[in-house]
């Protein structure tokens, strides 16, 4: 009895490490970010300052907090900053929500917790499978994200992609590419069409870093918190001892 | 004889158990203590404020906001500086005994430099804000009125270092905030040390 | 200084002999029975969860705006730029659902031992109420962070009151205080949450124990213990609360803590259940997600609400399947037929149900966190019903025949004797 209620308590446990696919269809990568990198952390706030913050805002992510990532206020002031705020202000974007609904049919998302809506896997697979599709508005497209609106920001780092049916016979990385899940049907192949600046494992880094990045902003006190959780786990056990040998002490007396 | 041994354990146990659990209580306690502190956005809103004085003429004042209160810039002439000496006897505190400043304008001038006075235009009696008067305005002054600032609400008169005047409603000397010179033509309101 | 400390003492007591009273009366010479295991912790815990929740609710009620322009902002803003804000948000987030895990556990205890049995049927009244109470607390709770989850959830389960014929819609807008779920709906039901309802689970909590003290607690065994007393009248099985459960309940309270901070510190999303990922996205009145699930705790009534077809043109039998399913709670004590109060003597068909019955909870509970589809189709002999929905009317039937086929397999249930004193 006590054995099943045990098992039967471990089936929630499970189901929260089961692994996160995007909705129907493309298989995500799994990002490999180390949130202790500082300069992984320093490059993707450089990569996302640059290319990001014109659109998007970031408007509960303070630049100064940046000093999380070892650099200093005349650093942030220097290389961040590239407006009129205060190294004290928040990242809010100059784009006003009716332009950009105006520009892209919908206004850019405030990117400050994107990373706990999406996920880093999510985001680092969608930042690397933007393609050349002349039947969109903007001109590209998204094999994890069908029709979004935003074009590929960083395809000058990249290139221009193309997606599409692989000729029968042979599949370039086919491994990564299989939609629906089902199996059997089409099989998908990436092509570059032109080169961007950097070759695929720079992009990646890029990508990687910049997704660190994401995530480091969704939530600027984890590495802190995981800390201080190792303390807190430290004490109550040290209190365990005192409050167990207590109840040992007193429970001699029943019988 | 063995009761007693028992009984002193178990008190130990009690005693021991108390002092961690209190701990453990205590460190509980500590983060909702800590957001009472100012938040980021708060410091933000309260950090220090820059301002150009460059572009301030001999004896004009600018005035510029740090943390909701207005801080006056003015530019003291020679003469202003020298009617400040000649107002010695006829302010209630002279040597800025009173903690109104920094230590750096714990001084004749109340200032840095003697050329730019910096203080808190709030009035020490009430809260106003007091008016620059002059050296001329003797008319509504009086005679031996050589400048420096009147409160409109009970009459307070402060020097051109930002002393009360004897009989002045208000008891102590206009506050100096701490500042610290960025440049020949840059202040810093609101900080001694260089911002990082 | 001690017979100092002593003499303030003694002049309080004189003049509030209540004190004194009431600490004998509960604590030191309140007899419980001496053989309570590990399901009698959940109790106690529950009170600490509720102290956890006011005292941490409190702290963000002193940051947190109520108003739909500003809410999701003001959690960020208690999350980044107050400090020690992020600490005192996770504690809240990870107790709201450790309330529920604990409370689950709680009436689990009284299914095993039968401690809603005469004469103790009151207390588990007070305890149906309080966790109704406790429902709509999370509920009222849920919409505040004002994310899409919040947004939406609340939207669709004020819909459902809409349902009721007659006054459904009235009703529905009564509620939101606006055609749609907005500003009006976020402040009353941040009054709701904050003050209005504690105050009645603080008072229903008192009932509850003051119920229990009353007649005195049950125990594994299900036997009585005030049936045999000793020459001070005392119960022979009985020891004082205090200091023997007192001291156990305080190493059971420090377990408990480590396990809480252990998903605080760690894990405190809980890969989406605790705190949804859908959630930190600011509520949009114009997007509706794909996938709209209550969280976690809600899911087993969730479950058995979809898995009633629209009847009459109306989700309303629906609805009224999930209320039953919460209030044919309050039966319990009149459906149980059975002379045996504890599990450890009933016969084969109790244990088997109750087996049953739990099993059932959790898998309506994970099924309503999935969409319908999660299980794929069936075939064509079921006319491609989509699989999991099956399942969940299958499974809200076991739930239901739990309940009400409980007179008949409780009364011709074989029982084992029950002995006259408590097993250790």
């Amino acid at each position: 009895m006590k054995k099943l209620l045990l098992a039967l308590a471990l089936v929630p446990v499970l189901a929260v490490f089961s692994a996160q696919a995007s909705e129907d269809g493309y298989r995500l990568d799994h990002a490999p970010i180390d949130p202790k990198d500082l300069l992984s952390l320093q490059s993707g706030a450089r990569t996302f300052v640059n290319y990001c913050l014109n659109c998007h805002g970031a408007q509960f992510m303070r630049y100064n907090r940046l000093t999380d990532l070892g650099l200093t206020e005349a650093e942030i002031r220097d290389n961040l900053l590239f407006t009129d705020a205060k190294v004290g202000d928040t990242m809010k974007v100059a784009l006003q929500a009716k332009d950009g609904k105006a520009m892209f049919g919908v206004a850019p998302p405030d990117l400050s917790v994107v990373a706990r809506a999406r996920g880093a896997d999510w985001i680092y697979t969608y930042l690397r499978t933007f393609y050349r599709d002349p039947a969109t508005p903007s001109g590209w497209n998204n094999a994890v994200f069908p029709t979004v609106a935003m074009p590929h920001v960083l395809w000058t780092l990249q290139g221009e992609r193309a997606y599409g049916p692989a000729p029968k016979g042979e599949s370039k990385e086919a491994g990564k590419a299989e939609e629906g899940g089902h199996g059997g049907e089409q099989e998908m192949q990436w092509t570059q069409l032109t080169p961007g600046s950097q070759n695929e494992v720079q992009y990646d880094t890029t990508v990687r870093d910049l997704v660190n990045f994401l995530v480091y902003m969704g939530e600027p006190s984890a590495v802190n918190r995981k800390r201080l959780g190792v303390v807190v786990l430290f004490a109550l056990g040290i209190l365990f001892i005192f409050a167990y040998a207590l109840k040992k002490e007193y429970w001699k007396d029943v019988h | 004889m063995n009761e007693k041994k028992i009984n002193k354990t178990r008190r130990n146990l009690i005693a021991a158990t108390a002092v961690v659990g209190g701990a453990a209580g205590a460190a509980v306690a500590v983060p909702f203590a800590w957001s009472w502190w100012p938040s980021e956005r708060a410091k933000a809103a309260g950090a220090p404020v820059e301002a150009d004085i460059a572009g301030i003429a001999p004896g004009e004042m600018k005035i510029v906001e740090w943390r909701g209160k207005p801080v006056w810039i003015m530019r003291r002439t020679k003469e202003m500086l020298e009617s400040v000496a000649k107002d010695d006897g006829k302010v209630s505190d002279p040597k800025s005994e009173v903690d109104q400043q920094p230590e750096y304008a714990k001084n004749e001038y109340r200032s840095i430099k003697p050329e730019f006075l910096v203080l808190v235009g709030i009035c020490t009696h009430l809260g106003c804000s007091p008016q620059p008067k002059a050296a001329d305005d003797k008319g509504e002054m009086g005679s031996d009125w050589s400048g420096g600032f009147l409160c409109p609400c009970h009459g307070s008169k402060f020097d051109l270092a930002g002393r009360v005047f004897k009989g002045s409603p208000a008891p102590i000397n206009l506050e100096v905030p701490p500042y610290t010179y960025l440049s020949d033509g840059r202040l810093l309101i609101g900080d001694d040390k260089k911002g990082a | 200084m001690a017979s100092r400390l002593m003499a303030l003492w003694d002049w309080f007591d004189a003049r509030m002999p209540t004190v004194a009273e009431e600490y004998r009366k509960h604590m030191a010479e309140y007899y419980a029975p001496k053989n309570f295991n590990f399901w009698y912790f959940f109790g106690a815990l529950s009170i600490l969860v509720l102290a956890i929740q006011i005292v941490s609710g409190i702290f963000l009620t002193m940051n947190y705006k109520p108003d739909a322009a500003l809410a999701f902002g003001s959690v960020e803003y208690i999350m980044r730029d107050v400090p020690g804000g992020w600490i005192i948000r996770y504690i809240h987030s990870t107790g709201a659902s450790a309330f529920f895990v604990v409370v689950y556990l709680h009436m689990f205890r009284g299914l095993l031992y039968g401690s809603f049995k005469q004469p103790r049927e009151l207390v588990w009244i007070f305890g149906v109420l309080i966790y109704l109470t406790l429902m709509a607390e999370a509920f009222f709770g849920y919409l505040l962070p004002w994310g899409q989850m919040s947004y939406w959830g609340a939207q669709v389960i004020v819909n459902l009151f809409g349902t009721i014929p007659f006054i459904g819609p009235d009703l529905s807008l009564w509620i939101r205080g606006d055609y749609v779920v907005g500003d009006a709906t976020l402040n009353r039901f941040f009054a709701m949450h904050v003050i209005a309802i504690p105050l009645v689970l603080l008072g229903l909590v008192a009932a509850h124990i003051l119920a229990l003290h009353d007649v005195g607690s049950n125990n594994p065994d299900g036997v009585e213990i005030k049936k045999h007393k000793g020459p001070d009248g005392h119960p022979l099985d009985g020891i004082p609360f205090h200091p023997y459960y007192t001291v156990k309940d305080l190493a059971g309270a420090v377990v408990f803590l480590a396990v809480f901070c252990a998903v605080l510190f760690f894990l405190p999303e809980m890969g989406g259940y605790f705190l949804e990922y859908n959630n930190f996205n600011p509520a949009d009145p114009l997007k509706t997600p794909p996938h709209i699930a209550p969280v976690w705790y809600f899911t087993p009534y969730y479950s058995i609400l979809r898995a009633v077809p629209p009847l009459f043109n109306s989700q309303f039998p629906g609805v009224m399947a999930m209320g039953i399913a919460t209030l044919i709670l309050f039966f319990l004590p009149w459906l149980d037929r059975s002379p045996v109060k504890s599990i450890r003597y009933r016969g084969v068909l109790y244990k088997s149900a109750l087996a049953i019955f739990v099993v059932t909870f959790l898998v309506l509970g994970y099924l309503g966190t999935e969409p319908v589809t999660v299980w794929g189709q069936a075939g064509a002999w079921l006319g491609h019903a989509d699989r999991a929905t099956v399942a969940a009317r299958i499974l809200s039937l076991i739930y239901f025949a739990f309940f009400f086929l409980m007179p008949w397999y409780t009364s011709i249930d074989k029982t084992k004797p029950v002995p006259e004193r408590v097993t250790m």
